[in-house]
């Protein structure tokens, strides 16, 4: 790994990983690829998000669907965990509470495949600072 | 890809469920069946939206179109103008009370939402483990900022006008600390995060450590560069093993960018950061009990001062902050310190993360402005208390704080107003009780706490929290007298004046809090040995009331220490002596014969 070696150059890959980023998530193009972010913390994994993340992963390889599939930190909503936020292109994200390794295939099944929602929908109720 | 067009989102919230929204998703469905929409149009129930004062909420997917205060008869309008014709519904839309104009997107209604996300900014959006998230999301830019556009003092400037206070629980303000740290001179200095958190029912600096761990590294680096620092620490307990592996990871892939180590983005100045486990005590959240640990030495406090900011870490001037109060840096100083101070309230600047437990409905870690009401956190984004139960009080600050009842629900909450309340901010930790808690038998189960968790080095905390505890243990037990109450109070204050650290000077709070609040429960204990809460099992007397029980005996059969005797056909009796209170009889029994005196 090449070292950052100035504040300029700090600034021109936060461009370059965010216009990366950005294609991935905001691009309306149907083709690009699904994202799923897991919540992962400690106690993510204790309530089952770890086997979660695995279907989903698995799942996608043997349907051949081009999905990224991430972990990422807690979500704050501790009374639905596991928690799963998928991202079709085109789409706001989309939060998804209880998910267990059935819910996934439900999840899969209906909202991936087909674009019907299912429930336990978690609606975002916060602001961040990037919107302030 | 899919053939559903639209999605309406109905909000099955608590708040909304009261208002009828299973009435409007029914009508929803049936209208939508009517019309032969099934392919094309699905509705759906939400979690809240907390935004409950204009429930029910349906929002329209994917124009984001956010209907409020719908009625099942506007169901019909909705789903003609809306998705057959394409039209709003404008009646429906939320009109924004000080200029007048409907709001259709909710993503430009920002404001009537109850949480803030500055410390919690990249939790839950990036992955921990990739540093490249959160360079993309303007990581490591604050530390740049600072080294080549600000001197020190200048950014300590910042940091002060932003009223940025210690999350921890004290509340002193972070930019003071830094200058005082700043000002003593020595040739090395020493950065400490504090990731010893120990309260019962608080984790969100687990959550950042574990969602975010780049912040607190990117925070302790620019607390380095103010304070005269080249060296940081990380206390943590070795209880929280996916934390401190994330931090490795985190520390590791910002040395291989150059973001911690020598000459940091060319600027020359050099900053590393290294681990150090604790064993899980509480008493080493307390700063100079943490430095002594981080020596190796007994997590012992001793007394302040000398400050560590003059005399910490091997003797050194040692600038300690918490996890969740470097979270919220990096955000200051790149959004400025008018910004953040104009969130929150006239002392107290910013958002606290709170960890809700406790009969709630919405578990969970919440980021809110200072100065929001205990109402709206437990209502509106809590979802009320469970089981529709009455709200009783809440403890806030862990075994350090105290009881905030309902006369507290509109009070703004800040570092002053809780102390005014007789509580106080802790780190954060929220536990809900209602109507079946024992406020006695509350104040008991942190003493528990306290007496185990004391150090033992002074003994106003290790001899009197133990009798405080004793004492109260009589009281829930129905052997105390009057006299007793008086020594509880008197016995506080002793240890609350004469301990040595936070954790003795802290630790009657819950006591003398659930004393002023629920006074009248304490004497029910003592003068009727009685609970009412329905707690305290030694209190409890199952009775067998002789007109309901027919004498089937599945009482008697089913008590595991035969303590209810009885003929066939003939009324029952529990023997109080050889009951224990299980309640097995109670449960089992068919014709309710059974109650609880």
């Amino acid at each position: 790994m090449e070292k950052i070696k100035s504040l300029a150059d700090l600034k021109k890959m936060q461009d370059m990983l965010r216009a990366k980023i950005d294609l991935r998530e905001q691009s309306n193009d149907p083709d690009k690829r699904i994202q799923v972010k897991v919540a992962m913390a400690t106690c993510g994994i204790a309530s089952g998000a770890k086997e979660v993340m695995e279907v989903f992963i698995e799942e996608f390889t043997k349907r051949n669907i081009d999905a990224v599939v991430t972990q990422t930190g807690c979500m704050g909503y501790c009374y639905a965990e596991p928690t799963v936020e998928i991202t079709k292109p085109g789409n706001e994200p989309i939060t998804f509470g209880f998910v267990d390794v059935k819910k996934a295939i439900r999840i899969i099944d209906k909202y991936v495949l087909n674009n019907e929602l299912v429930d336990g929908i978690i609606p975002v109720n916060y602001e961040t600072i990037d919107n302030k | 890809m899919g053939k559903i067009k639209y999605h309406m989102l109905v909000c099955g919230g608590t708040g909304c469920h009261a208002s009828k929204s299973e009435e409007i998703l029914k009508n929803f469905q049936d209208l939508i069946k009517d019309k032969g929409l099934e392919t094309e149009v699905q509705v759906i129930k939400t979690g809240c939206f907390g935004f409950c004062e204009k429930g029910p909420i349906v929002k329209m997917m994917p124009d984001n179109t956010f209907y409020t205060q719908v009625k099942s008869e506007d169901c019909a309008e909705i789903l003609e103008e809306h998705i057959i014709k394409g039209r709003k519904v404008n009646r429906l839309l939320y009109k924004d009370p000080e200029t007048g104009e409907y709001k259709s997107d909710s993503k430009h209604m920002g404001f009537y939402k109850k949480q803030i996300r500055i410390a919690l900014r990249n939790c839950g959006f990036i992955n921990p483990e990739n540093i490249e998230e959160y360079i993309a999301r303007e990581g490591y830019q604050a530390l740049g900022k600072v080294l080549t556009e600000l001197t020190p003092e200048a950014t300590i400037e910042i940091l002060k006008k932003s009223g940025l206070r210690g999350r921890g629980g004290g509340g002193f303000p972070t930019g003071l600390k830094w200058e005082i740290t700043r000002a003593v001179k020595a040739d090395q200095k020493y950065v400490v995060c504090n990731a010893d958190e120990g309260d019962p029912g608080a984790f969100m600096d687990r959550s950042v450590l574990e969602g975010d761990p780049h912040t607190v590294l990117e925070a302790m680096a620019i607390n380095g560069y103010c304070t005269g620092a080249d060296k940081g620490v990380i206390y943590i307990r070795a209880e929280y093993p996916l934390a401190v592996e994330r931090l490795k990871i985190a520390m590791k892939q910002a040395r291989d960018y150059g973001l911690l180590g020598e000459d940091i983005l060319g600027t020359g100045f050099n900053f590393d950061i290294e681990i150090r486990y604790g064993a899980g005590a509480f008493v080493c959240g307390e700063e100079t009990a943490l430095i002594h640990s981080m020596e190796g030495l007994r997590g012992e406090p001793t007394v302040k001062p000398p400050f560590p900011s003059e005399s910490g870490f091997l003797g050194k001037p040692t600038n300690v902050n918490n996890v969740e109060t470097y979270a919220n840096v990096p955000a200051i100083i790149l959004k400025g310190a008018d910004w953040y101070a104009s969130i929150g309230t006239a002392k107290s600047k910013g958002t606290k993360v709170f960890a809700l437990a406790g009969k709630i409905n919405n578990v969970g870690l919440i980021e809110v402005p200072m100065g929001i009401t205990l109402r709206e956190i437990i209502y509106e984004i809590g979802g009320g208390i469970k089981n529709d139960r009455k709200f009783k009080a809440v403890q806030t600050g862990g075994p350090s704080g105290g009881m905030l009842t309902e006369k507290d629900l509109d009070t703004p909450i800040d570092y002053d107003n809780l102390i005014a309340a007789g509580s106080m901010m802790g780190s954060g930790g929220m536990i809900v009780m209602d109507e079946d808690d024992c406020m006695v038998a509350m104040a008991k189960f942190y003493l528990e706490f306290t007496v185990e968790e004391s150090c033992g080095k002074c003994s106003p905390c290790r001899i009197g929290n133990k009798r405080l505890f004793e004492l109260l243990e009589k009281v829930t037990q129905g052997h105390a007298v009057m006299d007793d109450l008086d020594k509880l109070r008197n016995l506080s204050h002793v240890i609350k004046d004469t301990s040595l650290c936070g954790l003795g000077q802290t630790s009657p709070n819950p006591v003398l809090s659930s004393m002023d609040n629920f006074y009248h429960e304490y004497l029910e204990h003592v003068g009727d040995k009685k609970c009412r809460a329905g707690n305290c099992k030694s209190l409890m007397q199952y009775i067998i009331n002789a007109e309901n029980c027919i004498g089937c005996t599945l009482c008697a059969r089913n008590c595991p220490v035969d303590a209810i005797a009885g003929e066939r056909k003939q009324a029952h009796v529990i023997d109080q002596e050889k009951c224990i209170k299980c309640g097995a009889c109670m449960e089992k029994c068919k014709f309710n014969a059974i109650f609880i005196n």
